[in-house]
């Protein structure tokens, strides 16, 4: 019973780095298109870009603080 | 030239192999005793609270700085240095102190009953004959904090010095502080609440960058507290940023929330609660992402090191030490990342809550 709790919160980290992996990705690529478009506007896409990745990272991090309630119950 | 800079690279990099130092002393010494390495306590044991503050070693030769002890009793208030446990976590030490009995166990003071000698346990590791009075400590994060607190002053009272008597830019340290403080001002407080009525929240949103920013670092160093990594802190500096904006918050906004205008009818009181919702929501999201951030961080990093001491091999080091350094690299990006993240969400929602609406 214990290490299927323990599998289900791995299983759930597993999930939600799945989901901001995608997430990064997306965002990575679209600033890749949009420097290569307009280099001289490059220095306020990366701020953009930095800020909705770190908004799509504290989403998988809410997984994962769940997952480890789950561990540490 | 190019010997110097080898040179350079070698010293940096010990330099920076410098916050692991404090981690494998720790755990080659509980390696070579009794059980088994347990990880998990080891992780809990680093990010979280604890009653003295201890930088490295075991045992009596450990470099410990005591702290104090604050509780709050049925009779009254009582005090002693944390030194008194002698290094006690498990509950065996009783402290005597005004006709109460403590101890500490797992870094939770309990006050055992009137008679009880000893500590007795269920079969679940519950105390039995005691209760946990309220704890008022100085523990190791407040004294991180009192830290944080304490460079802040020193920083910005001279800064602030500096302007009182010149009016050209200051120099050194104090020209750093000034252009972070500039960046504040026109990257986060100008383009989100707009220039009529930012300058009423720059002595918050500084406040709440520079703090978020100074611990976190301060967090890195070892042996040092994981104050923005406490979930008791982030949900301080989130309440902040939600009475701002009920104390902030216009007609228009309030009008937003709860009779949102422009929609039929029937869609209002569905909008409403959404929005009801939403409010509380966003203090509670900013108040997450900190701590998951950087506790996440710090867990990271300490199961990269423990890899080592569960295999039970020092080839593993080989890898993972390098990887550990790179997340602490990492960390030091986060670090900034997050004051900023916070801060700018911040000023977004109050100056969603300030914004003036012209015409619908």
């Amino acid at each position: 019973m214990e290490l299927l709790y323990v599998g289900l919160a791995a299983l759930g980290a597993g999930l939600a780095v799945l989901g901001a992996g995608v997430g990064v990705g997306k965002i990575g690529g679209s600033a890749m298109d949009a420097i290569a478009r307009q280099p001289e506007a490059s220095g306020k896409i990366q701020t953009a870009m930095i800020i909705a990745a770190a908004l799509v990272e504290g989403v998988a991090l809410f997984g994962v603080v769940a997952s480890l309630l789950g561990v540490l119950r | 030239m190019t010997a110097q800079k080898s040179f350079k690279i070698i010293v940096t990099l010990l330099l920076t192999s410098i916050p692991f130092l404090s981690f494998s002393n720790e755990q080659a010494e509980e390696q070579e005793g009794k059980e088994k390495f347990n990880a998990t306590e080891m992780i809990m044991h680093h990010i979280g609270d604890a009653h003295s503050w201890h930088f490295f070693g075991e045992g009596e030769s450990a470099a410990v700085l005591p702290l104090p002890v604050i509780l709050y009793t049925d009779n009254g208030l009582v005090s002693f240095m944390s030194s008194e446990f002698h290094h006690d976590t498990e509950g065996h030490h009783v402290v005597e102190k005004d006709g109460m009995s403590f101890v500490n166990y797992h870094e939770n003071i309990y006050r055992l009953n009137p008679g009880a000698e000893e500590v007795e346990f269920d079969a679940e590791h519950q105390i039995l004959n005691g209760s946990e009075p309220l704890d008022f400590s100085i523990t190791k994060n407040v004294a991180a904090l009192f830290l944080t607190v304490i460079l802040m002053l020193v920083f910005f009272l001279s800064l602030s010095g500096h302007h009182k008597k010149n009016t050209h830019a200051p120099k050194g340290f104090n020209n750093l502080l000034e252009t972070l403080v500039l960046f504040v001002r026109d990257e986060i407080a100008l383009p989100n609440i707009g220039e009529k009525k930012y300058r009423k929240f720059m002595p918050f949103l500084l406040t709440v960058f520079f703090f978020i920013w100074i611990t976190n670092i301060l967090g890195l160093l070892p042996g040092a507290a994981n104050v923005t990594g406490n979930i008791a802190v982030t949900v301080s500096l989130g309440l902040f940023t939600l009475v701002l904006i009920l104390i902030n918050g216009n007609k228009a906004y309030w009008q937003h929330i709860f009779w949102m205008p422009g929609v039929p009818t029937f869609v209002k009181p569905i909008l409403a609660i959404v929005e009801i919702m939403g409010f509380f929501i966003k203090p509670i999201a900013l108040m997450i992402r900190l701590f998951a951030n950087i506790t996440a961080g710090h867990i990271v990093v300490l199961s990269l090191l423990g890899l080592i001491f569960i295999l039970e091999s020092t080839g593993v080091a080989g890898v993972s030490v390098p990887f550990a350094l790179f997340i602490t690299v990492l960390e030091l990006l986060v670090a900034f990342l997050q004051a900023f993240i916070f801060t700018m969400l911040s000023a977004l929602f109050i100056g969603m809550a300030v914004e003036e609406h012209e015409h619908h």
